[in-house]
């Protein structure tokens, strides 16, 4: 009877499982078709690693609440082993097809991961965190001590391209690298999402909740920190193996602090409590470094912000405001909202406007000048110096944080009469 | 095998210069309630914290049928079949009732750190995890967060997690703590009917409860166990009435 049951009640879940799934690798295949451009193959090529990283990143922080600063050190590594293969194999030494060169990545990746983590693991919470920073510092100074392995500032450069073309695939243009991301982000993206479902992995839940009640059931809790953390270094290394495909180098800057900053700021940027959290966030913060960072030299700045304002207003991240969102659609109640979320983005929008206009401005004068201080933004080309534009931010700042204000308070008042009445309707 | 479930023999506890259990011999035949009483500050949850290896002893040894444990972690005393529930509630309040027994059935089971089967698929784990939910009346609430429940569910669910892995000997720390009447009374019998066959060892304040449901009593004063015995002839010994029940015996 409880089988019975328990099929009743997970079979249309397990049905938009399967519709989800089908859409991502749809659109994954997709996307190239529509977007041809080589940036935008480049961006999305960058987009798939970075996923791949960050969701491996989330094993740790979000499901099994391990807070490292020295994820890179897995990815980074993994890359350094896959580089030298690939120069082996592209010299005819080794026989190594460069489509199973994650591969190499991954085990790489989680043979550090046994090394480090044995260590790492021993302790929870802030002394794992500081010997995660310790462990990173650690490998990155080894990266400019050992030029041999490391490739020293240059790091070690490689080619992709060799041997006879396979089916046609050489691996030379842009688009197939692209590809073979994607096969390897589908298959990593599920295999995670698989673990997420295995007893380890809801174990590993389990003492990122309560580790002192997870040892009163029989579980030694640093080995399932331990276990989390070779198999999330397994996917790291994946990451850095298709990093290497894609750059076709590898320098100190991957296994860098940096790095390892930028994997947590992803996963927070799109939500660590959702599977699905950490792909949003990595696609967040691929675009902020490569697609804003063409744009302007304050990129970082608006990277900043925007972590800063998703931390302060949405701690759960970008994930946790769609889920938000689901629930009201799916009872009903989306409509009643709408209008509050349109006027508060409208307002939004002129805040983010002046916002730009501030910092561009600034930067203009302040950094950029030696060119003179005439600048173009939004197709208006003005003089910074002058008095006008910031008059015109100015006046944006009032007008918008004024609405914008006021708007957020509505939206506000509206959730909290919604939520009321669907505790009401459980009581 | 040894006939005793727990053997503790001259078990000692300090922290620092403070002694708080000292010297403390007691022998729990298996199958058997016995309940703990002390007053406050006796040491009846350090004892508790010292038989699972929450706590190092200081000296002593402890047995679990009639094997040394003393020295094991928490998880290691848990496998060879030594289950218990805390004072404060311990539950995992992120997760579903289901998934709080279903991660406590996990390891006895043999699924230990598999991440080869799909939790959906684990029939026998799935199983007896509805079976735990249905003993301890918490099947309705199957997929609400054990954070949001009320207290007496989180204590029922409380002593779900603790019997879930089909431990021998249970150890119950002040289960019916914080309960109103009719709540204590709906787990003293949740307590009886789960503990059936089993060896119950607990600590409890509530003298109803302790009379009602312990076939034998050991009473706890400074560290010390200054008698064991079946509850008539605790509530007539003079030395107990003497250093803790006082006029309540009467």
């Amino acid at each position: 009877m409880a089988g019975t049951t328990s099929t009743l009640r997970y079979r249309p879940l397990n049905l938009a499982r399967w519709l989800i799934w089908g859409l991502t690798v749809l659109v994954m295949v997709v996307l190239p078709l529509i977007f041809t451009q080589g940036f935008a193959i480049t961006l999305m090529s960058q987009m798939g690693v970075a996923i791949i990283f960050t969701l491996s990143y989330n094993m740790l922080l979000g499901q099994s609440g391990m807070l490292s600063f020295g994820h890179a050190v897995y990815s980074g590594l993994g890359a350094y082993i896959a580089v030298h293969t690939l120069n082996l194999a592209s010299k005819g030494q080794i026989w190594m097809p460069v489509p199973l060169l994650p591969i190499v990545g991954g085990l790489a990746g989680a043979f550090f991961g046994v090394l480090f983590g044995y260590v790492t693991t021993k302790r929870a919470g802030t002394t794992f965190a500081m010997i995660t920073l310790g462990i990173g510092e650690l490998v990155f100074n080894c990266s400019l001590m050992f030029p041999d392995f490391f490739g020293g500032e240059g790091g070690i450069t490689t080619n992709r391209v060799f041997g006879e073309p396979f089916l046609g695939v050489t691996f030379g243009p842009a688009v197939q690298v692209y590809y073979l991301i994607a096969f390897w982000c589908v298959v990593s993206m599920a295999l995670m999402y698989a673990w997420s479902h295995t007893p380890l992995g809801r174990i590993a839940n389990a003492v990122r909740d309560n580790p002192e009640r997870a040892e009163f059931v029989g579980y030694d809790t640093q080995r399932v920190r331990w276990l989390t953390l070779i198999i999330s270094s397994f996917f790291a290394g994946i990451a850095g193996a298709l990093g290497v495909i894609n750059f076709e180098i590898v320098t100190a800057e991957n296994v860098s602090a940096l790095r390892s900053g930028g994997v947590l700021l992803a996963a927070f940027i799109g939500g660590i409590g959702f599977f699905f959290g950490p792909i949003i966030g990595a696609c967040v913060f691929v675009y902020f470094v490569v697609a804003l960072s063409d744009h302007t030299k304050a990129w970082l700045l608006y990277l900043g912000l925007f972590f800063m304002f998703t931390v302060i207003f949405a701690p759960g991240g970008i994930a946790s405001l769609i889920m938000m969102q689901v629930q009201l659609i799916a009872r009903k109640r989306f409509a009643r909202i709408a209008p509050y979320y349109l006027a508060a983005t409208a307002s939004g929008l002129l805040v983010l406007a002046a916002l730009i206009l501030t910092v561009e401005m600034t930067y203009k004068v302040s950094v950029d000048s030696a060119g003179g201080t005439v600048m173009k933004l939004f197709g208006v080309e003005f003089d910074a110096a002058a008095a006008l534009p910031w008059a015109v931010a100015i006046g944006l700042w009032i007008v918008g944080g004024w609405l914008f204000d006021a708007a957020r308070r509505r939206v506000g008042r509206v959730w909290d009469e919604i939520q009321a009445e669907f505790l009401q309707a459980r009581t | 095998m040894s006939a005793h479930a727990i053997e503790l023999q001259a078990v000692c506890k300090s922290f620092g210069n403070t002694e708080i259990i000292r010297g403390v011999d007691l022998a729990v035949p298996r199958g058997e309630r016995h309940a703990i009483i002390g007053p406050n500050g006796a040491g009846k949850s350090t004892l508790f914290n010292l038989v699972s290896g929450r706590y190092p002893v200081s000296g002593g040894d402890i047995l679990l049928n009639g094997e040394s444990i003393t020295d094991l972690k928490p998880f290691e005393i848990n496998r060879k079949g030594l289950s218990r529930s805390f004072q404060v509630t311990n539950i995992f309040q992120r997760m579903s009732v289901f998934e709080n027994i279903r991660c406590a059935v996990l390891w006895s089971l043999g699924y230990k750190y598999s991440f080869w089967h799909r939790l959906g698929s684990l029939k026998d784990a799935n199983l007896r995890a509805e079976e735990v939910m249905e003993s301890i009346g918490l099947k309705r609430r199957r997929d609400t967060y054990a954070g949001v429940l009320s207290y007496a569910e989180q204590r029922a669910l409380e002593i779900g997690v603790t019997i879930a892995g089909g431990a021998e000997v249970i150890l119950l720390d002040e289960p019916t703590a914080g309960m109103s009447r009719s709540e204590t009374a709906d787990a003293v019998e949740l307590i009886r009917k789960v503990s059936q066959g089993k060896t119950l060892i607990m600590v409890e304040h509530d003298m109803g409860v302790v009379f009602n449901l312990a076939d034998k009593i050991s009473v706890l004063v400074y560290g010390e166990i200054i008698a064991s015995d079946v509850p008539q002839n605790i509530r007539g010994n003079q030395a107990v009435q003497e250093a803790y029940l006082g006029t309540e015996a009467h």
